[in-house]
């Protein structure tokens, strides 16, 4: 038996988007990290993304998006891995998240409210994200509370 | 003359084809009542009388049946996500000639036991996350599962590799069998060494569960479920053997009193360059049963599937009327319309045109546009199966009508399903006299012989 279990990933370009490049390049370097990845490629939706992290039983969700609709794409992800018993799940985006020119924080700060829990810009290096997946896994998603108190 | 028989065992009627395998032909066919509750040799005994009535006195030197007979190979499968492993467990149990009495996915509830102990299956198939991945639901289920009041049917663990022991020590009380994982990596499914371990299960204990081992002492064995023998019969016609070549690929069709059955034997990938594959991958050799479409106990399934309008316009009769005879016909399900009914006969020549139409466009793949900031693009789930040439029709609703061909046109695609990924253009092959199951048992043992006897037996309707 392995001492650790590979953590899994679940990849994807989300939404319209076609750009299979970067996707390619962080499938390639999650592997390398010793990650097993699920790449779903280009043109996936939520629902296919969440659906890949049941069956799969994913640690976290990477999801990329190039052509500036990625705000719109990535809105509800967060209450739908919820609602399908999901909630230990990293969700993580990355590319050019937003339109415009907007500070590398407040990208952040709009996805973090979307229910993200790390978003990158465009030119990020694979290691920098997969430094942080690792540190986020090692001590387990905190529960940020959305929305209405309880 | 070296005769072999060939015996399907069906619900109503045992069916025989006995074939003449040197020279490569049909010696003769026959049916009579199937008498399971008695001895079901008897109805084999009857059929074959009146086989020797029409070719004299026969000497057969093998033997080989299918059956469907006392309600076929039921079964029960159970995934987690719906679209992936319930599905990928549904897939297998399908081509493996089973009827899946009813598909759950997620957990269990102690409803859904109960539930299952009515259905009491033949088999139960345990299906849920990928190698490596999702436990729990599985292991749940199978907890669910240990509940159960029943402990007479066998029970496929084809799961996640990682927990298979553990599911098969809950269910310690039950005969389990384990199994590759029916979808070891997402959207890839491993349907195979399901289908092999069904096909054994049937082979061993079915057979005998179900009073038809008594057909033992007569012949060599009941070698699968009919829908198994249709499948690998499509399957050879399409692929062809090593020395003879087969037809390409196909859809079938095979429209009954209760279901349809579609087949399509194609890899059915994308044939344009704009679309983006998703979701499940299928069989090359695939079979969907719609159990809410048949010409006479799925008969209202036929209306809700179209539109009594259509029926209506394809009969030419009123709506009233097309109305008043389905009501008619779903009691009187054995009706068969005589010559002197045109009425009758024209509204069956609308219904299963509107069943064939329904059941091939659930089967078939479709295209879902997606706009892009550099235009159109599309998303393909299932099969492609615009550029199929053949569509094979067999069942009785197809084979006794003179207008085959008409209703055939309506499992091509229309201007209309611009998203149906339907055959475009196909020529017809008709099953006429009703050999493909036996083919399909025959290619068990003489693949040439039963490729070559299709080729010459099936009608051509529009294929060169």
């Amino acid at each position: 038996m392995e001492k650790e279990k590979k953590k899994r990933v679940i990849l994807g370009v989300i939404g319209a988007d076609v750009h299979a490049v970067g996707n390619t390049i962080l499938n390639r370097a999650l592997q390398d990290a010793g990650f097993e990845v699920t790449n779903l490629g280009v043109m996936v939706p939520q629902e296919e993304m969440i659906r890949a992290a049941v069956e799969d039983g994913a640690d976290a969700i990477l999801v990329s998006s190039l052509y500036g609709q990625g705000e719109l794409d990535c809105t509800g992800m967060r209450e739908k891995c919820e609602e399908a018993g999901l909630k230990d799940i990293l969700l993580y985006a990355g590319g050019n998240l937003v339109v415009g020119k907007v500070p590398e924080k407040e990208i952040q700060e709009r996805y973090k409210a979307l229910g993200f829990d790390r978003a990158f810009g465009p030119g990020t290096d694979p290691s920098v994200t997969i430094a942080a997946l690792k540190k986020d896994l090692a001590k387990g998603r905190v529960h940020h509370h959305k929305g209405s108190e309880e | 003359m070296k005769a072999v028989l060939l015996i399907d065992f069906g619900s109503t009627y045992t069916k025989i084809t006995a074939v003449d395998i040197e020279k490569e032909e049909i010696l003769g066919t026959a049916q009579s009542f199937t008498t399971i509750e008695t001895d079901i040799n008897d109805g084999l005994k009857n059929a074959l009388k009146i086989l020797e009535e029409k070719t004299g006195p026969l000497e057969f030197s093998e033997k080989y049946a299918c059956s469907s007979a006392a309600g076929g190979l039921r079964m029960v499968a159970i995934g987690l996500v719906p679209e992936l492993t319930a599905q990928a467990a549904k897939q297998a149990s399908l081509g493996a000639g089973a009827k899946v009495i009813k598909t759950y996915s997620y957990e269990l509830t102690d409803g859904d036991v109960d539930e299952i102990d009515e259905i009491n299956p033949d088999i139960l198939l345990l299906t849920g996350g990928t190698d490596g991945g999702n436990k729990e639901n599985i292991v749940h289920n199978a907890h669910q599962l240990a509940k159960l009041k029943s402990r007479s049917f066998p029970i496929i663990i084809a799961g996640n590799r990682s927990c298979t022991d553990e599911v098969s020590e809950i269910l310690e009380d039950f005969e389990t069998f384990k199994c590759e994982n029916v979808m070891p990596k997402l959207n890839i499914p491993n349907v195979e060494p399901v289908q092999e371990l069904i096909r054994n299960i049937f082979l061993k204990k079915i057979v005998l569960a179900k009073g038809l081992s008594k057909a033992q002492e007569l012949i060599k064995g009941i070698l699968m479920p009919t829908p198994a023998a249709m499948l690998e019969a499509m399957k050879l016609l399409a692929k062809g053997t090593e020395t003879e070549k087969g037809i390409g690929d196909l859809v079938g069709v095979d429209l009954g009193g209760a279901t349809t059955d579609v087949y399509s034997m194609s890899y059915g990938l994308p044939q344009t360059g704009a679309a983006v594959l998703k979701g499940l991958r299928e069989d090359y050799a695939k079979r969907t049963v719609e159990g809410d479409i048949g010409m006479r106990y799925s008969i209202k399934g036929i209306v809700a599937a179209s539109d009594i309008m259509r029926i209506s316009d394809l009969a030419g009769l009123s709506e009233k009327k097309c109305e008043e005879m389905i009501d008619y016909l779903s009691v009187h399900t054995d009706k068969v319309p005589g010559e002197d009914e045109p009425d009758f006969i024209a509204l069956d020549y609308a219904l299963a045109s509107m069943a064939v139409e329904a059941a091939v466009t659930r089967h078939a793949g479709k295209l879902e546009p997606f706009y892009t900031p550099t235009g159109i693009s599309y998303m393909q789930t299932g099969k492609d199966l615009t550029g199929v040439k053949t569509v094979v029709a067999t069942g009785g609703a197809l084979i006794h009508t003179t207008r085959t061909a008409e209703i055939l046109k309506h499992t091509l695609s229309k201007p209309e399903d611009a998203f149906s990924l339907k055959p475009k253009e196909a020529g017809f092959l008709v099953d006429r006299k009703y050999i493909l199951a036996a083919m399909g048992l025959l290619s068990t043992e003489y693949p040439d012989a039963a490729l070559r006897i299709m080729k010459k037996e099936l009608e051509k309707n529009g294929v060169s």
